[in-house]
């Protein structure tokens, strides 16, 4: 502090004590200030290039191009809806994010408590090795045998059992041959599955002793004490394993590009084709050009999904705040850095 | 309780210790830092094996039952004796009054007003009603050390348990809080029987009615509290409660 004050005002500060230290301080001060200034720049730099590339679809179809449901690159008829893709890319990866969740949250409770079993290891292994596949893989695994078992007998499975549900039901109906929100949405459920297992161990892992053994000592079976202690004190840090794996799932391209189907429909159904903002501009950016609005519409789509991405982070913020302000500990530094990489 | 031993992997930290705590009293038990006294009080609830790599042999009668037989489920045990630790440990999100109940929940259904109103009878027996009684809502981390730790006591009355037992339940709170304490140890000892570890001499003194000195993992003296801090027949006892080691 004092410090500060004296660089602030040099003349009516105590002279500075002459340190070695001090040299180094200053150092690297500016050098991190440098690095930091920089980053920023970069990224307003980034941001406004796909601002500018994106303004003349923005300008020719105003509020239209996020309301609007066709998209026609075709030069001459070109038409630029984007709800299709947003609509998708929401929708699959609100379904990761559902499925992957609670198995992740399982497994990395499982990871923890096991003491000393043989299972432990080999598991905490697979599934870090899980994170290093590259997408391409899940995708092409997806393609040619997820989607063929996903076709012929999972959806249809689900079609006739949940897809008989009232209400609930409206999401599993439908002909579920070719590639659809929902088997886009499982792959991406896998993908996420361990950066958010991973996360949400490291949480779990600072829940304090005493509170455990607070539970224990009550008489709490291990479930219980699962259910009193671990996951309340988790639950900030359990939500920023969560944005964490939202933020991966929302720009997964290949993976889902393979198995989406690629249609523009929007409906009740996830046994429908449908699209995602990351894919059609994957798809579509080699016959972009700058005849029409094409290579402009695309920017435009980055721009709504950088915008999706930073709503999602702010949220989880604030879902952070509102839960961190009961307790502080180090369960809200672990969330505090998750939900720091899923802003920047 | 006959025989006890206990370890932390190769370690033994407990040898061959034998005592019997009276009902409707309150044992001290006191050693220098490090003796067994925590160990000790964690193997009466079956908590000592929660630490991986530790484990406890030997007798502890409860009720004419031995606690370490061979189908006693460590879960049913503890529903009997009640714990409170030398951190306060109140669930932090929970509110004031779940926390108070939260074993009560585990143990079965009861009605909101059956919960509640035991929830009130256990926050009086722990001499916090009337600070939390407009804070109920509240979550039970908000509260101070002391009313913390009383919350915890509240929590381990609620459900009735047969013993409670307290392993330096004052050694974190100021002396005002120590004092509340103190007297509540003083009325809990009417209905239940107490064991308390303290490295606090004047403690034990103003609280026990018995008193056990453990050094280096064995008993050296149990007796009348009185006894032991006046006359003690052994003579590490007499160094250690006149100050003059540990
Ligand atoms: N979790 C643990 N793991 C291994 N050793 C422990 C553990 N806790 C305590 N010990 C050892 O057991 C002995 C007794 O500890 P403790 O019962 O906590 O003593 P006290 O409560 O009297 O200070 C000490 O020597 C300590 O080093
Ligand atoms: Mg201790």
């Amino acid at each position: 502090m004092a410090r500060t004050a004296i660089q602030l005002d040099p003349n009516t500060g105590p002279p500075a004590p002459r340190r070695r230290s001090r040299v180094g301080d200053r150092v690297f001060k500016g050098a991190s200030a440098t690095v930091a200034v920089g980053l920023l720049a970069l990224l307003a730099l980034l941001l406004g290039d796909l601002a500018v590339g994106g303004a003349r679809a923005f300008a020719k179809f105003g509020l239209g191009f996020i309301t609007g449901r066709n998209w026609n690159p075709v030069f001459g008829r070109e038409q630029f809806g984007a709800l299709p893709f947003i609509f998708g890319t929401l929708v699959t990866s609100a379904i990761a994010t559902v499925l992957a969740v609670p198995v992740s949250v399982g497994l990395a409770v499982l990871l923890s408590e096991v003491h000393s079993g043989w299972l432990r290891n080999p598991l905490a292994v697979f599934v870090d090795l899980l994170a290093a596949i590259p997408s391409v893989v899940y995708g092409l695994w997806g393609l040619f045998i997820m989607k063929p078992v996903f076709d012929h007998r999972v959806e249809p499975f689900l079609s006739a059992t949940v897809g008989k549900v009232p209400v609930v039901g409206a999401l599993f109906r439908g002909n579920p041959n070719g590639g659809d929100l929902f088997t886009a949405g499982v792959i991406l459920a896998i993908m996420i599955l361990p950066t958010v297992t991973a996360v949400t161990r490291e949480v779990v892992a600072t829940v304090p002793r005493e509170l455990l053994e607070g539970a224990q000592a009550l008489g709490a079976t291990r479930y219980e004490t699962l259910r009193m202690a671990v996951l309340p004190y988790s639950r900030s840090g359990i939500v920023g394993a969560t944005m964490l794996g939202l933020g991966r799932a929302l720009g997964e391209t290949i993976a889902v590009s393979l198995v989406v189907g690629n249609g523009l429909g929007i409906g009740a159904s996830l046994f429908k084709p449908g699209y995602t903002i990351p894919a059609v501009i994957a798809s579509e950016f080699r016959e972009a050009t700058n005849v029409g609005v094409h290579r402009s519409g695309l920017l435009a789509l980055a721009v709504l999904l950088v915008v999706i991405a930073f709503v999602m982070a702010a949220l989880s913020r604030l879902l952070l705040r509102r839960s961190v302000r009961l307790m502080g500990g180090s369960a809200t530094v672990a969330a505090e850095r998750a939900a720091f990489q899923v802003n920047g | 309780m006959s025989d006890l031993n206990a370890w932390f992997g190769t370690n033994l930290v407990l040898r061959d210790v034998s005592m019997t705590a009276q009902p409707q009293a309150v044992t001290a038990v006191i050693g220098p830092s490090g003796c067994g006294k925590s160990t000790f009080i964690r193997c009466l609830n079956r908590m000592h094996e929660e630490v991986r790599g530790a484990g406890a042999s030997g007798k502890v009668l409860f009720d004419g039952q031995d606690i370490y037989g061979p189908d006693v489920d460590p879960v049913d045990i503890r529903r009997r004796i009640g714990m409170v630790f030398q951190r306060p440990n109140p669930f932090p999100t929970m509110t004031v009054l779940d926390n108070a109940v939260a074993g009560l929940k585990l143990a079965g259904r009861m009605t909101r007003p059956e919960l509640r109103e035991r929830g009130e009878r256990a926050l009086r027996a722990a001499g916090l009603w009337e600070e939390v009684k407009d804070r109920l809502g509240e979550p039970g981390g908000k509260l101070s050390g002391g009313q913390q730790q009383r919350l915890c006591i509240a929590r381990a009355l609620a459900v009735e348990p047969e013993v409670l037992l307290m392993d330096e339940p004052a050694s974190a709170l100021d002396p005002a809080s120590t004092l509340r304490i103190e007297e509540l140890i003083e009325e809990l000892k009417e209905e239940y029987t107490v064991v308390i570890v303290t490295h606090n001499m004047q403690q034990a003194a103003r609280v026990a009615d018995w008193t056990m000195f453990l050094l280096s993992g064995e008993v050296v003296e149990h007796g009348p509290t009185r006894k032991i801090f006046t006359q003690p027949d052994d003579k590490r006892t007499e160094d250690y409660v006149t100050g003059r080691f540990g």
